[in-house]
């Protein structure tokens, strides 16, 4: 019944889409491609035999790196576990329970044991196995199962997958974010389709790609960047359809002040149109700079200077010649400095070509600058989200200005100084309401029958959240905002007990 | 105005939050002719709100102000009318996160209670997805298919009264989603499994209990499903506040006395100092129920 849409085609994996992998609650950003290697959780292999096959299979890792589809039939196939103990009073550590040696493992492997076999093994050659109660039996093989299945699961990527692979692998290329807490970010902005929303972020991308996920294509947003290009390696890992990139635009802060003071000129061919060059040679150092920060995947945007688009264009050849993992998340920008030395008429002809692409390229980066620019001139965005590591004070009073009255914004930082500041501040000027600090604690549980709890590590912080709603703009009157949140001190005490 | 879109001015039939301070406000439907009474004086719906830009300061009749808001369904959650317990922000942001919910998502939800937790999957899935939520108490399910309408989201929502724990969702094979909050989630976990999509998609459940956890991860994992998780999350407020610490008199201390005296004034009765910082609010919600999440495989 139903719209039976439920077409096959569209779940299975083609060359060229981004994908996670995803082992236990590990988890991996890659893209397909084939004759490959990716090394995920220590082993090797190539994703060449993922092609064609459906989200969400999982696949055994055979000899030589090859992934085969796991056959549906096993799902926890089960362990022969012969009879249980009662408790632990009779079992000893003294590490001479299981009587395989490393090399007997070794060699069962080498014989091309499954994962599944060999905890039979162990199983069975392990003198105290059975005197265990049967939750501690579980948990045993549970614990082998993730030391010898080699499996590994290929699954769209989705902004719940790739918080949570930010959060657990490089969580400080995310500003800490914990995904509960981005979670919180999205609905408290009212992220929708079919609205403008404002984007300051350095968190990879990853802030911006769960934006655009939320706004499925429609609408627009506009990524507020510093420093010389927009990082977006995060977004990429979303493998959104085309037409989202077409609702993506960028503004760079360093022009801010320009736009709210009208003097932003982004008219082609004009006189200014030279200073406006050595501005961008300007920017470009900051670019090069910005590459080796390890945040590759600017690339695409970076290229606007010849030297700099030289540069990416031998670094694109490099990850693909060299270095296989380069496509993934890690970004190790080591691997770039292969140069292969050209001749010298071809470095001539690159040249020349290079100059005319980018005349190309800078009239397409004024058009793009252009673009924004008429975006935020309305000073009508829908929404604001912050999540950088810079300070968010002085980025907040400059962005608010850009927002419709009656529109939600939200900032995040790892600290919650810097956000006492903003709340301070936006006191004290007005044009907003509905204040909020706050974070979240988050809590995992076991359940099992007769053993849930809960886990026993828990996220320390996830950091810290300000949302407010704006209102119209109030000609300096902050004595009259007095009456809300903070109550005036009455008397000088010690004020353990504020009301 | 509508819940899913934007706009710019208030409009006769619209709905809109109106702003009093702090923490307090109150939804208004806009009505040409009509008065609204607030502490600060009456609002003449004609003249003080019709044509205003939503985010005006309105004047009172009593000379008081309050702001007029564009509602969202973070503003509906706290201003709505209770019919029931209903789901708060902090779990509905976790929620639509983990059910991995976008533009185009086929949900479906039981129950549909106060619609706290609809509007706000309504918000995520406009404009190509449908909700089709089911609540057993007719009046209920009534009044919120009636407030769909005047927060214009109707069309994306399909309203059943029926009871999902025997009767199911209405619907087979379409949901990229299923969301319970019933008592018994167990025994409306095969209906949720049968409305889901064939290549499988995410589940939640939210019980207060935890004996209720236990017998719903039970029959997740009876059905087939994977992944389950159970988690809790709790939201913690933390209010800016100056505040003025006194300093300790400690007496005159005789080794600092290296200047002639004549400098020296008597130590201050009341010296302290300011410090800004964040106090928690003396009783807080400390929890509201536990999420579990489990994914559908392909079937």
């Amino acid at each position: 019944m139903g719209d039976n849409v439920d077409d096959d085609s569209l779940y299975k994996i083609k060359e060229g889409d981004y994908v996670v992998l995803k082992r236990g609650d590990v988890f991996k950003a890659v893209q397909i491609q084939t004759k490959k290697k990716v090394i995920f959780e220590k082993q090797w292999f190539f994703l060449d035999n993922a092609v064609g096959q459906l989200y969400s299979t999982t696949f055994e890792l055979a000899s030589g790196g090859i992934l085969q589809p796991r056959k549906p039939k096993d799902p926890e196939s089960s362990t022969d576990t012969k009879g249980a103990g009662t408790d632990n009073r009779n079992i000893q550590d003294d590490g001479k329970s299981q009587k395989l040696t490393r090399d007997d493992i070794e060699t069962l492997k080498e014989q091309g044991l499954k994962g599944q076999e060999i905890i039979q093994q162990l199983i069975d050659n392990s003198s105290t196995f059975k005197d265990k109660t049967e939750y501690a039996q579980d948990k045993y093989i549970k614990k082998k199962k993730k030391k010898y299945e080699n499996i590994v699961t290929i699954l769209k990527p989705s902004c719940r997958i790739l918080a949570m692979m930010y959060h657990g692998r490089e969580p400080g290329k995310i500003c800490h974010l914990r995904y509960d807490t981005l979670a919180q970010m999205l609905t408290l902005a009212n992220i929708h389709a079919n609205s403008k929303v404002l984007v300051f972020e350095t968190c990879a991308g990853l802030v911006l790609g769960s934006v655009m996920e939320r706004m499925g294509g429609f609408g627009s947003v506009i990524q507020m960047y510093p420093g010389g290009g927009p990082v977006r390696a995060g977004v990429e890992s979303f493998g959104f359809p085309a037409h989202f990139h077409d609702t993506l635009h960028e503004f760079p802060i360093c022009h801010l002040n320009a736009l709210i003071a009208g003097t932003l000129d982004t008219t082609a061919k004009d006189p200014s149109a030279d200073l406006k060059e050595s501005d961008m040679a300007a920017e470009v150092k900051t670019e090069a700079e910005v590459k080796t920060e390890a945040e590759v995947k600017t690339e695409a945007e970076v290229k606007t200077e010849a030297e700099v688009k030289t540069e990416a264009e031998v670094k694109t050849e490099a990850e693909q010649k060299g270095s296989p993992e380069e496509q993934s998340m890690e970004t190790n920008s080591g691997a770039n400095g292969s140069l292969v030395p050209k001749k010298e008429e071809e470095e001539e002809k690159r040249r020349e070509a290079k100059a005319q692409e980018k005349k190309v390229k800078q009239e397409e980066k004024r058009k793009k600058l252009a673009a924004a620019a008429s975006l935020l001139e309305g000073r009508n965005a829908d929404g604001l989200v912050i999540a950088s590591r810079f300070n968010p004070c002085p980025v907040l009073m400059a962005l608010l200005k850009f927002l419709s009255p009656s529109r939600p914004f939200v900032v995040y930082s790892q600290y919650k100084e810097c956000l006492i500041e903003c709340y301070t501040k936006l006191k004290e000027q007005g044009g907003t309401v509905n204040l909020k600090l706050t974070d979240y604690w988050l809590r995992h549980y076991q359940v099992l029958p007769n053993r849930t709890h809960p886990v026993l590590l828990m996220s320390g912080g996830g950091g810290y959240l300000l949302s407010g709603t704006t209102v119209a703009a109030e000609r300096s009157k902050p004595a009259a905002l007095r009456r809300d949140e903070e109550p005036a001190p009455k008397r000088q005490k010690v004020t353990e007990t504020e009301g | 105005m509508s819940f899913v879109e934007y706009s710019d001015c208030i409009q006769d039939g619209d709905v809109a939050i109106v702003y009093l301070g702090h923490e307090s406000m109150t939804p208004v439907k806009v009505k040409r002719g009509a008065q609204t009474q607030t502490r600060y004086g009456v609002i003449r719906h004609s003249t003080d709100l019709i044509g205003q830009r939503y985010g005006s300061k309105v004047t009172c009749s009593k000379g008081g102000w309050v702001y007029v808001l564009h509602p969202t369904p973070e503003l509906w959650t706290v201003n709505l009318p209770h019919r029931t317990q209903i789901l708060y922000t902090t779990d509905i942001a976790t929620i639509t996160m983990m059910l991995e919910l976008k533009p185009g998502s086929v949900v479906c939800e039981s129950g549909t209670g106060s619609g706290s937790l609809s509007h706000a999957i309504l918000r995520t899935i406009a404009p190509t997805g449908h909700l089709h939520t089911v609540e057993f108490h007719q009046q209920r399910s009534e009044k919120v298919l009636e407030e769909f309408k005047e927060h214009r989201v109707d069309h994306l929502v399909t309203v059943r009264n029926q009871d999902a724990c025997k009767d199911g969702f209405g619907v087979t094979g379409v949901a990229d989603a299923v969301f319970l909050d019933i008592p018994s989630p167990w025994e409306a976990v095969r209906h949720a499994k049968a409305a889901m999509k064939k290549h499988g998609g995410r589940v939640c459940s939210f019980s207060p209990c935890i004996e209720q956890v236990q017998k719903t991860c039970e029959a997740f994992s009876d059905q087939g499903f994977e992944d389950i998780n159970s988690i809790e999350v709790l939201l913690r407020v933390h209010d800016v506040r100056t505040v003025y610490l006194p300093l300790p008199d400690f007496g005159p201390d005789p080794s600092a006395q290296i200047q002639p005296d004549s400098t020296i004034t008597p130590p201050q009765n009341h010296a302290s100092i300011a410090v800004k910082t964040t106090i928690p609010p003396r009783d807080v919600q400390g929890h509201t129920g536990y999420l579990t999440f489990a994914t559908k495989p392909r079937t």
